[in-house]
């Protein structure tokens, strides 16, 4: 299934030095076309190898512009379906439609933070240089309670 | 001086104290774990210089990259000796179990601090909002695993990666394709080579130790979707043997990478099964209806596999085996019944909780396969009205899931019973001094998944910084000059601009091959000669001599890949990783001679467990002058006690070496 740019919605993120779905894509697929010397389409994006795609829909999801969408892949998936994300910032909204027409729609929670607001060490305690050779402990002292009565050697 | 270009790359070189390689769970885990004890170093007069290295970005790459739908390792009320028992029970007995008990004790915190970055962990009915820190009681899918709305999973931990690091310690898009040894002491790691994948830039990275954690190898055998469906493998594509191939040629011992997991999975979308056998209840069946486990159990015994098995319970491998025996005797395919555990589980519910428990069903795809979905949509599927198809897939080489691939660490050195040749002083240090690894890099001791990797990412960082403090002398020489380097690293590139003349196709000339053929040549070898799909994951001796033969040619004509831009150099070195990742497993599969993991591969001249000779780890080298892989025996020691309710294979103390 791998991921196709639509022409009327991709505006190759215009402006910046790259798009969001070259920066997101952690297979090296999408590419800006600036000239639109390999695809017609100047300044528009195009996934180059949709046979590497892994349809992780990182790109679909980041999308500023909900350009990506998915083709289930070709040699195997008939044809006429397709499961379209919306992704907030709180929240994802999927909608999925049959080959046969029917339609479903799920709305699932992703975080329950504000994106950005994550401080790993607000009241964290600091590591403490003499444990440093202590593997019962990492800096944030979480270690699971461990009945040391199951050991063979006792 | 010339400009800079294709074929004629800036050369940037850096020094640190230590380099991540990689931007999975382990490097997240390792990135907020660091920078705390680097700050304890400073007070103590060490001014740490850290870097971390990605060849995608860091908020969606590695394994975890499209979400998951749950964690599947987190201890809660069991105790960690526990944890050891169902590792090595799946594991078929062989395993390091205190790199696995290590893991096991300090895994939740990482959970915690997921649930507290962000994650949405699902409670039972009363417990909502109620974090897991605050005695909240997570929905257990299994006894180790917890539901999750994982969408974001990576998004999250790669913000507190981040955040931990500061962006200035982050390169993004530079791919590592060469460990350097050290000049004076080729058994410390002194460097790291790579490039650019946006830019004509060579990386050349110095430091005094560094975290290899590059997932496992994906598509080293023929996938069953060869067309468009190629990249649409169960494990992410991007995971290339990395880790493996460069830790070998550095020369660090590998261990049990003959060792291999073959999921069994919703047919063609790889959808997971864990949700919908554990939590769902549902059952699977063979074209006649009938249930297969059950009715193959016996067949077991009759092998001698019946030791690895105490009732239902038994190694994922064993579960496959029972299901392969009915594809090879004609009686698939095998099916899931969704339908029936669905309507099962509605009977006492309300249409309120009908339709909350459809969205669970299809939110398990969603989260973390999508293109499951769109199989189920194409073919128009619904999984409370039809029934879907499993099928194992081809194998995957890896260390964090159901499998073990990976190098041979050193442990902790607190747990009882260790014995000397568990650790050699720094935890999950290779071999090689100065290089450490986590989460797939970490051999025998799979079951970590997500969670655990982290985990290890974290161990690792706390380890390492000891280790450049005990090592400040060092003063890192890499092995070959920057001319050799740049040449090795180019050398496709090279190989594309002095031959693209000599004939009128891109793709069609005498003087090189273009990284997706060497790929499809690899992935022949393998499956036709190394246990894939195509022979029912099969094998034997002559077989292996076979593909020895092939797979040394591949290796010759690995000096011939070509690039035509720099994401073709990017294939043409995951390629060649994955050659060698795919060498390393073959030798491995020669070296032992049992079937020690029935259902994920059949050494056919020997298909008994063979405990008393075989129930030891086998751990290789490779050199890389010469080509040549030395392979031996190690011993296994069982670390916790055996219980009642283990298999009765667990009671063998293991083979005398």
């Amino acid at each position: 299934m791998p991921t196709f740019v639509r022409t009327d919605k991709c505006d190759g993120c215009k402006g910046q030095d790259r798009t969001a779905c070259m920066y997101i894509c952690p297979h090296d697929l999408m590419m800006l076309d600036r000239d639109g010397s390999v695809t017609g389409h100047p300044m528009k994006a195009f996934n180059q190898e949709p046979e590497q795609c892994w349809e992780c829909y990182a790109c679909v999801k980041v999308c500023p512009h909900q350009a990506i969408e998915a083709r289930h892949y070709a040699d195997i998936v008939p044809m006429g379906a397709s499961v379209q994300p919306l992704r907030g910032d709180n929240s994802i909204i999927w909608t999925i439609r049959f080959r046969n027409g029917n339609m479903k729609r799920f709305k699932f929670p992703i975080r329950t933070t504000q994106e950005g607001s994550v401080q790993p060490y607000n009241n964290k305690p600091e590591a403490v240089f003499d444990e440093i050779g202590d593997h019962s402990t990492l800096f944030t002292k979480g270690t699971h309670s461990c009945d040391t009565s199951q050991f063979s050697a006792g | 001086m010339s400009e800079y270009g294709f074929g004629n790359p800036e050369v940037v070189e850096e020094e640190v104290d230590i380099l991540i390689i990689g931007g999975g769970m382990a490097a997240c885990g390792c990135a907020f774990e660091i920078m705390r004890w680097a700050d304890a170093a400073k007070a103590q007069g060490a001014d740490l210089n850290i870097k971390l290295v990605d060849k995608a970005a860091l908020d969606r790459s590695g394994a975890v990259a499209q979400g998951l739908s749950a964690i599947n390792t987190y201890m809660g009320e069991n105790d960690p000796a526990d944890y050891v028992r169902y590792v090595r029970g799946d594991l078929m007995g062989i395993t390091r179990e205190d790199l696995v008990y290590d893991t096991g004790r300090h895994v939740d915190d990482s959970v915690h601090h997921f649930e507290e970055w962000g994650l949405p962990v699902w409670k039972r009915p009363g417990d909502e909002g109620k974090p897991l820190t605050e005695g909240g009681k997570p929905v257990r899918s299994g006894k180790w695993q917890i539901m999750i709305n994982g969408e974001s999973y990576k998004w999250i931990v790669a913000e507190a990666a981040k955040k931990s690091l500061g962006s200035e310690r982050i390169q993004e898009r530079v791919f590592i394709a060469r460990l350097l040894n050290d000049k004076n002491d080729p058994g410390r790691i002194a460097g790291a080579a790579g490039f650019s994948v946006r830019e004509d830039k060579v990386y050349i990275y110095k430091f005094k130790a560094c975290l290899l954690v590059c997932g496992g190898a994906v598509n080293v055998f023929r996938p069953r979707s060869v067309g468009e469906g190629l990249g649409r493998a169960w494990y992410p594509v991007w995971n290339a043997g990395s880790t493996y191939s460069m830790a070998a040629e550095a020369g660090a011992e590998l261990t049990l990478m003959e060792n291999r997991f073959v999921p069994a999975r919703f047919k063609d979308g790889y959808g997971p099964v864990g949700a919908w056998f554990l939590l769902f209840k549902a059952k699977s069946m063979n074209a006649m209806g009938e249930d297969y486990q059950e009715k193959n159990a016996h067949m077991l015994a009759k092998a001698g596999y019946d030791k690895y098995a105490k009732g239902h319970k038994m190694g994922t491998c064993l579960r496959n085996h029972l299901m392969m025996h009915e594809m090879k005797e004609g009686r698939g395919p095998i099916f899931i019944d969704t339908p029936t555990a669905l309507a099962k589980l509605a009977e006492t519910m309300t249409p309120k909780e009908i339709k909350h428990l459809e969205a669970e069903a299809w939110e398990d795809f969603l989260d973390m396969t999508i293109a499951q979905c769109g199989v189920w949509a194409g073919e128009n599927i619904e999984p409370d009205k039809q029934m879907s198809e499993l099928m194992p897939t081809e194998p995957y080489l890896l260390g964090s899931h159901a499998g073990c691939a990976g190098m041979w660490c050193s442990g902790p050195e607190d747990i009882p019973g260790t014995p000397d040749h568990y650790h050699w002083g720094y935890n999950r240090m290779t071999t090689v001094r100065g290089l450490f690894t986590g989460g797939d890099g970490v051999g025998a001791s799979g079951h970590k998944f997500s969670s655990g990797s982290h985990t290890e990412g974290r161990i690792a960082a706390k380890s390492m910084v000891k280790y450049v403090l005990d090592n400040r002398d060092i003063k890192p020489e890499l092995d070959r000059s920057v001319e050799d380097i740049v040449a090795e690293i180019y050398q496709p590139v090279m190989n594309f601009l002095e031959n693209k003349d000599y004939t009128t196709s891109i793709d069609i000339n005498p003087h090189y091959i273009t990284p997706r053929m060497f790929q499809f040549r690899l992935q022949k070898v393998m499956d036709e000669y190394v246990a894939g799909v195509s022979t029912m994951y099969q094998t034997n001796k002559t077989m292996l001599e076979v593909a020895e033969r092939k797979l040394g040619m591949l290796r010759e004509d690995s000096l011939k890949l070509r690039a035509k831009d720099l994401h073709e150099l990017l294939r043409a070195w995951e390629n060649y990783h994955r050659l060698l990742a795919a060498y390393a497993h073959m030798k491995h599969i020669q070296f032992r001679e049992e079937t020690r993991y029935p259902g994920y591969y059949y050494r056919a001249d020997y298909l008994a467990i063979d405990d008393d000779n075989w129930k030891c780890f086998v751990n290789s080298t490779y050199d890389r002058q010469s080509g040549e892989w030395s392979l031996k025996k190690v011993k296994y020691v069982q670390l916790i006690k055996p219980a009642d309710d283990e298999p009765q294979a667990m009671q063998h103390p293991g083979a005398d070496i």
